[in-house]
């Protein structure tokens, strides 16, 4: 039935599917629509770098155009992987390079890029146009004074919390007088200061600039002539935000800023002086997203009377300094709130300001439509966690976490298996889940009975035997990776049912209980999986003792063998 | 009584003792210093040892005391870069109080008055001084003073002495400047020849 649709007529439906998952399905009907599929694909989406190589990845895809790549395990972010681990993107530039593959768009998290990839990158694709590095590190300003200088057409440089080496501010200069097509420039991450005149000059020449973040070396005068040339901006991260609220130059930024009318998402606020906050109030009643999670310097009725002011946010980033209270006011401001994410100010602190299960529980009632969270308090209680699942059953995502880890309920002293029991329960659609607090073997149990669509699982000082981990593994038909540190799950878990890790995409485990032997038997029985053993202690050999327990276990599936470029500290079995 | 505690005969190190790892498990590790695989050692040095020292007073009540969180390597969930780029900066960003000094251009009709509070270092004070009064200040070096213009900013300190801006560290500036002064012409070069 098939043979009646030409190749042009199902290459055209195919262009209208988006989605990677859809267009993965669609290559699997049959032999034709594979291929007529393959060669349509523009966007590729890698979540493990060393799954596949970019050999085989440019074989299969010729008429690639937007890449996205992923490297270091999530765990990486809290410096349990050591930094030389891996995730290099200098051999796939290389490859797309020599195979005349016409690149346009190249986005990479937790990817270690060296100023060489990105001259390379620079040169090499004569369309390229977006370039998105989140999570980044291994690149300074040379490697973006190259990016800058030789992507004639670049339309979106994005830096997301990357730490780069920058001295040296001229990689702004870098780019020509020709080049007139930036629709999103954000250097919020940088540290080093960058020519201003240069800067301002970029942003007069560029009338398609929609969104722009600035990093704290950016002076007030600066902003308020960038946001008098900008004004279209959609987007825009304030740096340094300090200002005398009764100077010319306040007056001159607050005219300026009301004339953004178009601003729909504010973050930055690297310094601020919160008396200056109400030359921001004009363009509040616009926002939808709101990240001020990176301004310690804001809090009490400051923040919450900015906070008023945004009746129509959907996203929130924002420090505990907030407290409870100012939960409240979100509660009864931000009715179209969807995502909420609570960021600790100060992590190893006593916690003067913070917020617990109150805040959770305001926010729940409040904004009805929520459905990602992330959460780090100072405690939790079962009861709130039941009365959240009630009031919130959309959650996609819900992260918590105690900043005390095995911190039982604090009223009943229970462990917290109830409360994110019941959050499963009630949130069919959850997809990403991270837990802490006491927890037993139990909550698993509800995991694996309840939480059908969950992809992503995060676990920390929890449960009691092998048994938390079956149930898990057993349950969860759709999980994707599973992330696990501190807890007694060992061979027998481990081992149960090797042929579901062909199924995830990743397993991290470490500090657990499962040995050298239990991973060997993993990786002989999988040839399709990589075991990597993690040991950073000071032996220059590993102990080849089949007993000793593996400190930083790490597995997942690929489909070209073990990687060549383990450091000294990675062991594949 | 038959429960008697342990430490009442002897001083059962190991009940009190920190450690890393749930209370039961018998970790040798040393708590914190083991494993430096961050980029940036240093920062997480400085907050362990600050921690360290806040967690010896954590785990009084129980005997089997859970892990002071400040103790465990990679938690909270922080990404390190956010760690390293949100410090609770103790010194807040108030506007309690701004530090305003009279600023006089030779050659001016009035003075002005500026709050050093505003800048985060010289570029800034130097810049907005330009912008304030229209003209150039020319480079600092260490040696020569300003060159490049025949301007230069110089400020009268607590001992009522006239300094030249920008050679001692920017809070100490700010805290000893008490007016500023642009000078300019003959008095501005003979300023940077004189020797120390």
């Amino acid at each position: 039935m098939m043979n009646y649709f030409p190749d042009e007529v199902l290459e055209h439906v195919f262009d209208s599917i988006a989605s990677h998952k859809d267009r993965n399905s669609v290559s699997l009907v049959c032999k034709s629509w594979y291929r007529i599929e393959r060669y349509s694909r523009r966007r590729v989406f890698i979540g493990n770098c060393y799954s596949i190589s970019p050999e085989r990845l440019i074989a299969r895809f010729p008429g690639l155009k937007s890449l996205t790549l992923k490297g270091k395990p999530h765990f990486a972010d809290f410096n349990l992987v050591p930094y030389d681990w891996g995730g290099f993107v200098y051999p796939w530039i290389k490859a797309l390079a020599e195979s005349g593959i016409g690149l346009e768009e190249l986005r990479l998290k937790r990817m270690v890029v060296s100023d060489e990839s990105l001259e390379l990158l620079s040169k090499s694709f004569a369309n390229f146009k977006s370039l998105v590095l989140v999570s980044c590190e291994g690149f300074s300003a040379d490697g973006l004074a190259a990016v800058a200088a030789n992507c004639r057409f670049l339309r979106e440089l994005d830096l997301q919390e990357n730490e780069v080496d920058d001295h040296r501010g001229h990689w702004l200069s870098c780019f020509p007088e020709s080049c007139t097509s930036l629709v999103s420039l954000n250097f919020a991450c940088l540290k080093g200061e960058v020519n201003l005149g240069a800067l301002e000059r970029l942003v007069s020449r560029s009338p398609n600039l929609k969104s722009l973040r600035l990093n704290r070396l950016v002076p007030l005068d600066t902003l308020q002539k960038l946001l008098m040339r900008a004004p279209q901006l959609v987007d825009l991260g304030i740096g340094s935000y300090v200002h005398d609220p009764s100077s010319e130059a306040s007056n001159k930024l607050k005219h300026a800023i009301q004339r953004c009318k178009s601003i729909v998402s504010l973050s930055g606020f690297l310094e601020v002086a919160p008396r200056c906050m109400s030359a921001i109030y004009p363009i509040c009643g616009n926002l939808t997203t709101l990240n001020l999670s990176y301004a310690p310097g804001l809090h009490g009725n400051k923040l919450t009377k900015l906070i008023q002011h945004c009746r129509k946010l959907q996203r929130l980033w924002i420090l505990d300094r907030i407290g409870d209270k100012g939960l409240g006011v979100v509660a009864s401001t931000c009715k179209e709130l969807q995502e909420l994410r609570v960021f600790p100010s100060d992590p190893f602190g006593a916690g003067n300001d913070a917020v617990t299960e109150e805040g959770l529980v305001l926010v729940s009632a409040g904004c009805p439509k929520l459905n990602s969270l992330l959460y780090f308090c100072q405690q939790m209680t079962n009861a709130a966690l039941i009365t959240v699942a009630r009031n919130c059953p959309n959650f996609i995502r819900f992260r918590l976490c105690i900043l005390d880890p095995v911190k039982p309920d604090p009223v009943t002293n229970q462990p917290l298996d109830e409360g994110f029991g019941a959050i499963v329960q009630s949130c069919k659609r959850l997809k990403r889940l991270s837990l802490s607090g006491l927890l037993t073997d139990q909550v698993f149990l509800y995991i694996g009975m309840y939480a059908e669509q969950l992809e992503m699982l995060s676990i920390a000082f929890a449960a009691d035997s092998d048994k938390g981990m079956l149930y898990v593994l057993n349950g969860c038909k759709k999980l994707r990776k599973l992330e696990i540190r501190d807890c007694p799950f060992g061979n027998s878990a481990l081992l149960e049912d090797v042929g579901k890790y062909e199924t995830m995409r990743s397993l991290w485990m470490s500090s657990c209980e499962v040995t050298l032997g239990g991973c060997k038997t993993v990786a002989e029985k999988m040839p399709s999986l990589n075991v990597e053993i993690i040991n950073e202690s000071d032996q220059t050999e590993f102990n080849l003792d089949e007993g000793q327990k593996v400190d930083k276990m790490y597995l997942y599936r690929t489909l070209v063998g073990h990687r060549k470029d383990a450091p000294e500290s990675v062991w594949i079995l | 009584m038959e429960r008697s505690v342990a430490y009442e005969n002897d001083l059962n190190f190991k009940a009190t003792e920190l450690r890393l790892g749930l209370p039961g498990t018998t970790d040798e590790e040393p708590a914190v210093s083991s494993v430096r695989n961050s980029k940036r050692p240093l920062q997480e040095d400085i907050e362990d040892e600050k921690c360290v020292a806040n967690g010896n007073s954590e785990s009084q009540n129980e005997p089997t005391a859970p892990p002071s969180k400040a103790q465990i390597v990679g938690w909270p969930p922080v990404q390190s870069y956010r760690k390293n780029n949100s410090q609770a900066k103790k010194i807040e960003f108030e506007f309690v109080s701004g530090i305003y000094v009279k600023v006089s251009m030779d050659g001016a009709p009035y003075l002005r008055k500026i709050d050093l509070k505003v800048y985060k270092g010289y570029t800034e004070l130097l810049q907005a001084l330009e912008n304030m009064f229209k003209f150039t200040i020319g480079e600092y070096y260490e040696r020569q003073g300003y060159k490049g213009s025949d301007y230069a900013p110089t400020y009268q300190d607590k001992d009522g002495d006239w300094m030249l801006v920008g050679d001692v560290p920017w809070k100490m500036f700010t805290t000893s400047c008490k007016r500023l002064r642009i000078m300019k012409g003959s008095e501005a070069r003979g300023l940077g020849c004189c020797g120390a």
